[in-house]
């Protein structure tokens, strides 16, 4: 069945939307991750202009990360005070990463800056987490205790600059400095490749702050919903790109994949929980580096400015 | 249909030329609705000849050419750089079809040699190479023009065919003008021009309209004139699906 999106201006099949949100929002709900840099190259794949891509697919992630969200407060998984932090430093990494895409784009690089943006970001956090993940499986296979449950006042010298904050849920005792850091690159990076930043987020929640697993997902997910929200509006705005017929038919493939990925993540153990995603950013990551060193089958891209009816 | 076009021929002005074209198009306007996946357009027309005029001993050659909106489009190639691939040169085309298609009686080169096609901008080639069609660099614009017509008609929206002009009596002809979804809406031209022995005789222009309706043209001037009020909408839609789902779902 056949559907006509009346922002992109072409027509889709109904079904396939469907399938590419419920995928999408599976691997969303399983890794608490927004899921925006896999959606985002595959509706380009199907020929949706790019510009509308990036931004309908931020209505997706708001809507599969909201569910996230609430099932999360209910199981008491989610760190509302840090959450709040991390909004609060992601708003300012946005701006500062919208005015650093125009300028990449003024300066006719924009292509290269992203992709060498992807392969960096997910080639280092992928193996990190994945070098972390088997290591630890070496160490429980050998009987040892791997990464015992951090202690009071056990923190790396950087949680101790000034400004500390009690986060109770977390059971963090934290300088501010390091978390507004942390949320300002997340929402740098969000910003410039279109994404919701979740998987910088919850490796660095769960190994630089060391915060249970279980309000990890949570936490991620509020404040991708505050930052996809913003961003969701402002591409309506600023772009008019949002289609909503796709959104719709995204949103409700996506909220199904999400349930089911998030039960599915409950039954994960921790380690193979990291070692997947390991997997999914390498992946990904190996992707764009193909991309960017392999010979093009198609040397040639055309890029429409304008349309003028 | 075959009404209007005795209509047409009885009416149509005695030329000073010795033969005129008469052509009108099954539809000028299109709408888009929701199950809308590209239409077809047919293309009737008639040549009239004079009472002094003898028919032409080899016939007629007719070529229909339908341009679609204006579009500015930047062609860029890769080239690799150390151990990557960049975009290095790029070539604007400020004014390009953004569809483009070409039916023919005959084959291209049959109708008409290759200068005189150049010449008359017949065939899709021609357009494409056209001297005022990109800002011309000697040979370098040369691969760019090429990689313009084959990306777009990998995308089925630039593309010939010869033959697609069926002659239904000597002097009566009809073709079939496909347009794919993704073609943009707007104004799309279409250009008819009659050839003997090469020689164009005749040219006649009409134009065909494709426009959204209803819930389609909604949504776009809901997103063009109320852009906040459109995205916060969406936003309350996504918010709503996924409180929805959390309740649909829950299991305590």
């Amino acid at each position: 069945m056949q559907i006509y999106l009346p922002i992109a201006e072409m027509s889709v099949s109904v079904l396939m939307i469907l399938g590419l949100g419920a995928a999408v929002g599976f691997i969303s709900g399983l890794f608490g991750i927004g899921g925006g840099f896999l959606m985002t190259p595959l509706l380009i794949f199907l020929g949706i202009p790019p510009a509308v891509a990036v931004a309908t697919q931020s209505a997706q992630i708001v809507a599969s990360s909201t569910t996230s969200v609430l099932s999360a407060l209910r199981r008491n998984a989610l760190d509302l005070r840090l959450g709040g932090m991390l909004v609060a430093g992601g708003f300012v990494g946005s701006t500062l990463g919208v005015w650093f895409f125009a300028a990449a784009r003024r300066a006719g690089q924009l292509d290269l800056v992203i992709v060498v943006s992807y392969v960096t970001l997910f080639s280092v956090v992928g193996s990190l987490m994945m070098k972390e993940s088997i290591s630890e499986f070496w160490m429980k296979r050998r009987g040892g205790t791997p990464l015992p449950p951090r202690q009071g006042g056990q923190h790396a010298p950087y949680l101790l600059w000034p400004l500390r904050m009690r986060f109770p849920r977390s059971q963090l005792y934290v300088s501010v400095i390091p978390i507004l850091g942390l949320s300002l690159f997340v929402g740098f990076a969000g910003a410039l490749l279109g994404i919701g930043g979740g998987f910088i987020m919850v490796p660095a929640l769960l190994y630089i702050f060391r915060i249970p697993t279980s309000v990890v997902v949570g936490t991620s997910q509020f404040q991708i919903v505050c930052t996809t929200l913003v961003a969701l509006v402002l591409h309506a705005v600023a772009n008019q790109a949002v289609d909503i017929v796709l959104a719709i038919l995204l949103i409700v493939g996506g909220v199904f994949g999400a349930q089911f990925g998030a039960r599915a993540g409950r039954n994960l153990r921790a380690e193979l929980f990291r070692f997947l995603l390991a997997i999914l950013l390498l992946a990904v990551g190996l992707r764009f580096a193909l991309e960017l060193v392999m010979r093009p089958n198609e040397p040639f891209s055309i890029t429409i400015q304008e349309t003028r009816t | 249909m075959r009404m209007a076009l005795a209509l047409l021929l009885f009416f149509s002005p005695a030329a000073a030329l010795a033969e005129a074209l008469i052509t009108t198009l099954s539809s000028h306007r299109v709408l888009i609705t929701s199950n809308y996946t590209g239409t077809s357009i047919a293309v009737f027309g008639a040549v009239e000849r004079d009472a002094q005029t003898v028919a032409r001993a080899t016939g007629y050659d007719v070529v229909v050419t339908v341009r679609g909106p204006r579009q500015s489009i930047v062609v860029r190639e890769k080239e690799r750089r150390g151990l990557v691939w960049l975009n290095r040169e790029q070539q604007k085309f400020p004014d390009a079809p953004s569809y483009l298609s070409v039916f023919t009686s005959r084959p291209l080169d049959e109708i008409a040699s290759e200068p005189a096609r150049l010449r008359q901008k017949i065939g899709v080639n021609a357009i494409v190479h056209a001297a005022d069609f990109t800002n011309d660099r000697g040979t370098a614009d040369e691969p760019f023009r090429e990689a313009l017509y084959r990306l777009k008609s990998r995308d089925g929206l630039y593309f010939e065919k010869e033959r697609g002009v069926t002659f239904l009596t000597p002097n009566i002809f009809t073709a079939q003008v496909p347009v794919p979804a993704s073609a943009p809406t707007g104004t799309y031209d279409v250009e008819v021009a009659l050839l003997a022995e090469t020689v164009v005789l005749a040219r006649s222009h009409t134009n065909f309209e494709l426009v959204k309706i209803g819930f389609e043209q909604q949504v776009g001037e809901a997103a063009r004139d109320a852009s906040l009020t459109y995205g916060l909408a969406t936003a309350l839609i996504a918010l709503g699906f996924g409180w929805l789902a959390s309740t649909i779902f829950r299991r305590d």
